[in-house]
């Protein structure tokens, strides 16, 4: 069991959980592929980032900065694969937000459904600002920002998240 | 901080190659990636997708069976309305393919269609694509345009062995020339990131109604002319590019809810050759050809008399020339005289310039040696045996007027049928369109 040197949780609350080889590569494709696929015949389930959800939950629970960012950078790139996009801007967006909960992950409690909401609503509110700059400065594209809309998709996918992550947790094992 | 200046280089890449006009060079660095990611994604959708239409269909099988007895009434009556509909447009076909043979029009047609399925799409909301089932190996390349039978869904984008990726019209990278169908103003499509599709480069001062149908113009050399694009939906002043239209267009093909699509995977384009027919045909006999008119009794009972001593008339399919050039309207059931019988006349090796159809047709039609007995045997009138059974005793307009290919003419008449035959400019000894039935 690791701790962290400056914490505000417990010592449960602090523990890190590292997850087998077929989950950690199995999850992330599954999320890629329920994305890429079932939009096809429900098109309103693209509102929902799973990519993102499922970075934010590996970051999370495994708490070291550096695994975060290669996951979040390892997703958003096989993301950007689908997208017309260049490779790269999810991926970016991605490797911070995955730097971001790692590092939040060891200074509070995650593990309970009201911070876990609250966590994923923040950061895809965070992922949508990074994806908007990227593209605007360094694509050079054209991205409207809808406040409106993107609330709404943070609230869906903070709902979401909570389902998924209580789901997640069963791979979970304990260093 | 080595992670995030890795992608950021592999992004700067990817953006700076397009100015360079290699667009699909932009992805060549990072092109494994998409073959990897999606050559370990894409089996498992053809998978779900394959056994999901599987389960599907059987279901629609079972639940079809109530209703076939009066879906098969209903489709009946309509394949008997469609009938009708087809004649009237092969009529319509005809007349322009011979009207773009006469103007030397470039002609742009599918020559082959592959279809395909869709089995994913981007995932994400600002992204506009979709996977479909064929790749490289069934033919697929980049730039192909994608359609459904109600308008164009988009282009091949990235194509990979076994599938490819289509970027949508809707997307906001993508572009189309169209035309606007009623008022004939010219615009490029795009897409926003909102998924909508607006025309651009339309003046303020133009004025389009709502409802009008949009095709595509063919000037992006990507999509035939004439497909469906959709229809404007909404016209207001563009405020971002102030003397423009912002014209709003509802796509015509459902582009959220593809299931199969049809790649265009070549696209035939051929300058129609003017045959010998064509180049003396004029637009005006073709329209003629098209007016109504009332045969006259005089005519009716010459050609019901000249039909009764048709035996002894030799070859009644050459007719009896400079009778149907005069008078070309004449027997409206009957073949176009003008067109029919300029035949000959137009593929005779006098010269390519356009003659008198009438002066020209006789040369033809009567050779030296067997002008006389053509004119002694045909009526100056129009009421040359041909005509004459088409227009006054046989009512069938298909029965009469179709000239045998090898008319089996006696003695004196036999000698125009050759000259008609062997003289052809383009070589073509098979009935043209004169001698077809006619309209």
């Amino acid at each position: 069991m690791n701790y962290a040197a400056v914490s505000l949780t417990s010592r449960e609350e602090i523990e890190v959980h590292r997850f087998s080889w077929p989950v950690s590569l199995g999850i992330p494709l599954l999320a890629i592929f329920i994305q890429v696929f079932f939009p096809l015949r429900l098109p309103f389930l693209s509102i929902f980032d799973l990519p993102l959800l499922v970075t934010i939950f590996f970051a999370v629970a495994r708490r070291r900065p550096i695994p975060g960012m290669i996951t979040g950078a390892l997703i958003g790139t096989v993301q950007d694969a689908w997208t017309s996009l260049p490779i790269g801007v999810n991926g970016i967006a991605k490797t911070i937000i995955g730097f971001l909960a790692s590092s939040l992950g060891v200074k509070l409690d995650v593990d309970n459904p009201g911070s876990r909401f609250l966590m994923t609503f923040t950061f895809y509110l965070v992922h949508r600002v990074i994806y908007v700059v990227i593209v605007l400065a360094l694509v050079g594209g054209n991205e409207p920002f809808s406040w409106g809309h993107t609330l709404v998709a943070a609230l869906a996918n903070a709902l979401l998240s909570v389902v998924l992550f209580a789901g997640l947790d069963k791979f979970k094992q304990r260093m | 901080m080595a992670i995030l200046f890795v992608q950021v280089v592999a992004l700067a890449t990817q953006v700076k190659r397009p100015e360079g006009g290699t667009g699909s060079a932009a992805s060549g660095g990072t092109r494994l990636i998409r073959v990897w990611t999606v050559t370990a994604i894409s089996p498992f959708e053809r998978a779900l997708v394959a056994s999901g239409s599987f389960v599907r269909r059987n279901f629609h099988n079972y639940i079809d069976l109530h209703d076939a007895r009066q879906q098969n009434r209903q489709l009946q009556d309509e394949i008997a309305q469609l009938k009708l509909e087809q004649v009237r447009l092969r009529q319509d076909a005809e007349q322009a393919k011979r009207l773009r043979s006469l103007l030397g029009f470039t002609q742009r047609y599918f020559g082959q269609l592959l279809p395909a399925q869709v089995i994913g799409t981007s995932g994400t909301e600002q992204s506009h694509m979709i996977q479909i089932d064929k790749g490289s190996s069934s033919g697929v390349k980049v730039d192909m345009p994608v359609i459904t039978p109600d308008g164009i869904v988009g282009k091949v984008k990235d194509v990979f062995p076994f599938t490819s990726l289509v970027l949508l019209i809707n997307d906001r990278d993508s572009g189309a020339g169209v035309i606007l169908q009623t008022s004939r103003l010219q615009g490029v499509l795009r897409g926003n990131p909102q998924g909508e599709l607006h025309v651009g480069d339309i003046m303020s001062d133009e004025k389009i109604d709502d409802g009008e149908e949009v095709i595509t113009s063919g000037g992006d050399r990507i999509y035939p002319k004439g497909l469906p694009v959709g229809t404007v939906s909404h016209v207001s002043p563009d405020h971002d590019n102030e003397p423009f239209l912002a014209v709003k267009v509802k796509p015509a093909a459902d582009l959220s809810r593809l299931e199969e699509v049809l790649v265009v995977t070549k696209v035939a384009q051929e300058t129609p050759q003017q045959t010998g027919q064509a180049a003396n045909v004029r637009a005006a006999d073709i329209l003629s050809e098209r007016l109504p008119s009332v045969p006259k009794p005089e005519e009716t009972k010459k050609a019901g008399a000249a039909k009764t001593t048709a035996p002894a008339v030799p070859s009644p399919t050459p007719s009896a020339p400079g009778t149907s050039g005069t008078k070309p309207a004449a027997n409206p059931p009957a073949p176009p005289a003008a067109l029919k019988t300029a035949t000959p006349a137009s593929t005779t090796k006098t010269g390519s310039a356009p003659k008198p159809v009438v002066n020209t047709e006789q040369k033809a039609a009567h050779p030296p040696g067997s002008t006389a007995a053509s004119q002694k045997t045909a009526p100056p009138t129009g009421a040359s045996p041909a005509n004459a059974g088409s227009a006054g005793t046989n009512p069938k307009p298909k029965a009469s007027p179709t000239p045998p290919k090898k008319p089996k003419a006696p003695a004196v008449a036999a000698s125009p049928t050759p000259a008609q035959g062997t003289s052809t400019d383009s070589g073509q000894t098979k009935p043209t369109d004169a001698e077809k039935p006619p309209r």
